[in-house]
């Protein structure tokens, strides 16, 4: 009995490996904010075409350490790798590595003032003042001369800021080191930085509850997580001078603007972006592709995921709302996408 | 006269040191070698966590010597490091913790014990137990949703009201910061004082008590200047227990202390703890100096706890007093 048992688990683990072995398997892992539309789109792919691809959420950082170490089969970052990451994978796997686009992302401006309760607007002067610690109370003109009409307390600003480190950061204070040469020089950009003031919430979670239970407070969130928790948001002033409101139309505009100047490579940070709709804190978030790859099959299949991402695969990130890739940018990667041997 | 020589053959070893192999054949033997190897396991997997914490800092370690115990800039962008603001926030809140716990708990525990009912006390035993069982991110989101607003509300201004002079409860009051930190802390670690301290207190022995009482003691001062004493060693040792989860908290600690690495003397501003840094930025470090900075850190930690654990026996040893129990450390 005990014989026949133990063939019967013996046969069904031969045959559960070779079920497994049979369909291929990708990994990659990476950036958080992505993720949601990733699984669905992964998910999607598989249906139609039978790779698995396994994709673990664990930080744009995290991601690039792990696709240079060659654990995973790909990367994902919020933020493009700089030179010397880029180096560091070339010493360690021989060739090179390629950034995708895939969706576009925003950050904005979060507040809770007691008695406010419209949408106000900031110039780059006021957000680089008030997070350099510069602009110290919300009646200040600074403010105060772009809200005309509304009544700003002189009560004193609480700056709130994400505590871990995160690609919502990266773009935040990229875009404040591309309107204040102040920012820049005294506190630069990076998933994580030195803040000259102001208390750290943990995730987007962290800085919203922080910025719901103090008053007089002011952070900044990802564009998805105010839609979708219906957080106050404020407007911010654009390089061509006109005070947008993010949302998904404003967020391509900015990609659509950016495209003349973009590099063939994709490493482009599009903040403050020219266009006369453009929304001035938006970004991309790139999927990280080596160059070479061993495996032949497991390169077609990405590459065709890759490929149906930027063309069909748009059609549903506005549903999660993730803004869409520009045409002008679509076009541009599916020739790269010939780069990946 | 012929002489005969009787060969007297050695005699062996002394019983008590047969072969170790023979000795094997009995079971106590082998009890004995199984467990020492168990002891040495824990004792090997400890040397092995410190080697690894000192091999794995080697950058920041020779980056930056002595000089990370004492600096006090965290710039992750200009690559420079410094420890001091987390050590800081972690003895900070840990005494806060423990300056609120150890007589909350420690009154409580000689209630249970000594003073209550076998009815309430073991009921209320269990409710302790549950307690300690809770898990630690389940008393960070009661901090931010209950202790934050409490502390904003009425606590900082009552304390800056009456106590505002000293600097321990200047500035303004966010909400989060070390006292707040201090306080779910406290919360968390007091159940870890009462199971012990009780269990202690219930094995001293009657005769104690008796004698006490015999000799014209209140049941009060039976309880104080007799039992306690007696358990000393016991209720230090559940000290240091919960001092050692506050020292290691992390969830609790970063929803609730305003995550900002600044020293400063009050306890209402924010700060930030070892625990708390490493669970926040150690996953997104860019760096091979950053990522290591972290290591480092936990060899702090690693090296605080010790060095606050030998002060304590120290404390314990030199005011060992004649009445109690083992006067052992």
């Amino acid at each position: 009995m005990r014989r026949v048992a133990g063939m019967v688990v013996l046969g069904l683990a031969l045959g559960g490996l070779a079920l497994a072995q049979s369909s291929l398997l990708i990994n990659g892992a990476g950036a958080t904010f992505p993720y949601p539309i990733y699984s669905k789109w992964f998910d999607e792919y598989h249906k139609t075409n039978g790779a698995q691809i396994n994709y673990q959420s664990v930080g744009s950082g995290a991601g690039i350490k792990q696709v240079t170490e060659g654990n995973v089969d790909f990367g994902a970052s919020d933020g493009p790798m700089n030179d010397e990451q880029i180096k560091a994978y070339r010493s360690k796997n021989g060739s090179g590595i390629l950034h995708f686009p895939t969706v576009l992302g925003a950050v904005v401006p979060t507040y809770n003032i007691p008695g406010v309760s419209v949408t106000l607007n900031f110039t780059p002067e006021a957000l680089s003042g008030i997070f350099l610690g510069r602009i110290s109370k919300w009646n200040d003109p600074a403010i105060t001369g772009a809200n005309k009409g509304v009544s700003l307390p002189g009560n004193d600003i609480v700056v709130i800021h994400r505590s871990d480190g995160s690609g919502t950061t990266y773009i935040w204070t990229d875009y404040l080191s591309k309107v204040s040469g102040d920012w820049k020089d005294k506190v630069s950009k990076g998933t994580s930085v030195s803040w000259p003031v102001g208390l750290g919430g943990k995730g987007n979670e962290g800085v919203t509850g922080l910025i719901k239970q103090t008053p007089n407070s002011i952070g900044y969130v990802e564009l998805i997580y105010a839609a979708q928790n219906k957080i106050l948001y404020g407007t911010v002033k654009n390089a061509a001078g006109s005070f947008v409101k993010a949302d998904l139309a404003s967020v391509t505009e900015a990609a659509a603007s950016a495209v003349k100047t973009m590099p063939d490579d994709f490493r482009v940070s599009i903040t403050n972006a020219p266009g006369k709709n453009a929304y001035p804190i938006s970004s991309f978030t790139w999927l990280l592709i080596p160059e070479k790859f061993k495996d032949s099959a497991k390169r077609d299949a990405l590459k065709g995921f890759l490929k149906w991402a930027i063309t069909d695969g748009q059609n549903n990130v506005e549903n999660l709302s993730y803004a869409k890739l520009p045409k002008e940018v679509v076009d541009k990667e599916l020739k790269a996408i010939g780069k990946v041997q | 006269m012929a002489t005969s020589t009787i060969n007297v053959p050695n005699a062996g070893p002394v019983s008590g040191s047969r072969s170790f192999l023979a000795k094997l054949r009995n079971g106590d033997e082998i009890a004995r070698v199984v467990t020492f190897l168990f002891a040495a396991t824990v004792v090997l997997i400890v040397v092995l966590l410190v080697y690894q914490l000192w091999a794995g800092s080697a950058l920041p370690r020779h980056k930056f010597g002595l000089s990370f115990f004492i600096s006090k800039v965290w710039d992750p962008i200009g690559e420079e490091f410094g420890a001091l603001p987390f050590i800081y926030g972690t003895v900070v809140t840990s005494a806060v913790a423990l300056i609120l716990a150890v007589p909350l708990g420690i009154g409580a525990a000689i209630f249970l014990a000594e003073l209550a009912p076998q009815k309430i006390s073991d009921p209320l035993q269990f409710f302790i137990d549950l307690l300690a069982a809770v898990p630690s991110v389940i008393y960070g989101v009661l901090g931010v949703f209950i202790v934050i607003p409490l502390m904003r509300v009425w606590i900082a201004p009552a304390l800056k009201a009456t106590l505002g002079f000293l600097p321990l409860f200047q500035g303004p009051a966010y909400g989060v910061g070390f006292l707040t930190a201090g306080i779910v802390l406290a919360i968390m670690i007091v159940p870890y004082i009462i199971s012990v301290s009780r269990e202690v207190l219930l094995s001293v022995p009657r005769d104690q008590r008796e004698a006490a009482l015999a000799l014209g003691a209140t049941r009060w001062e039976s309880t104080w200047k007799v039992v306690v004493p007696f358990a000393r060693t016991g209720i230090m040792g559940s000290i240091f227990l919960a001092l050692a989860r506050a020292l290691g908290e992390t969830m609790a600690v970063t929803m609730v202390i305003g995550n900002t690495p600044s020293i400063s003397a009050s306890l209402l501003a924010p700060g930030y703890s070892i625990a708390a840094v490493i669970a926040n930025e150690f996953t997104e470090a860019t760096t091979e100096t950053y990522t290591q900075a972290f290591i480092e850190l936990g060899l702090v930690l690693f090296l605080l706890t010790f060095i606050l654990n030998g002060l304590a026996r120290l404390l314990m040893m030199l005011t060992a007093s004649r009445g109690s129990g083992t006067g052992r450390a």
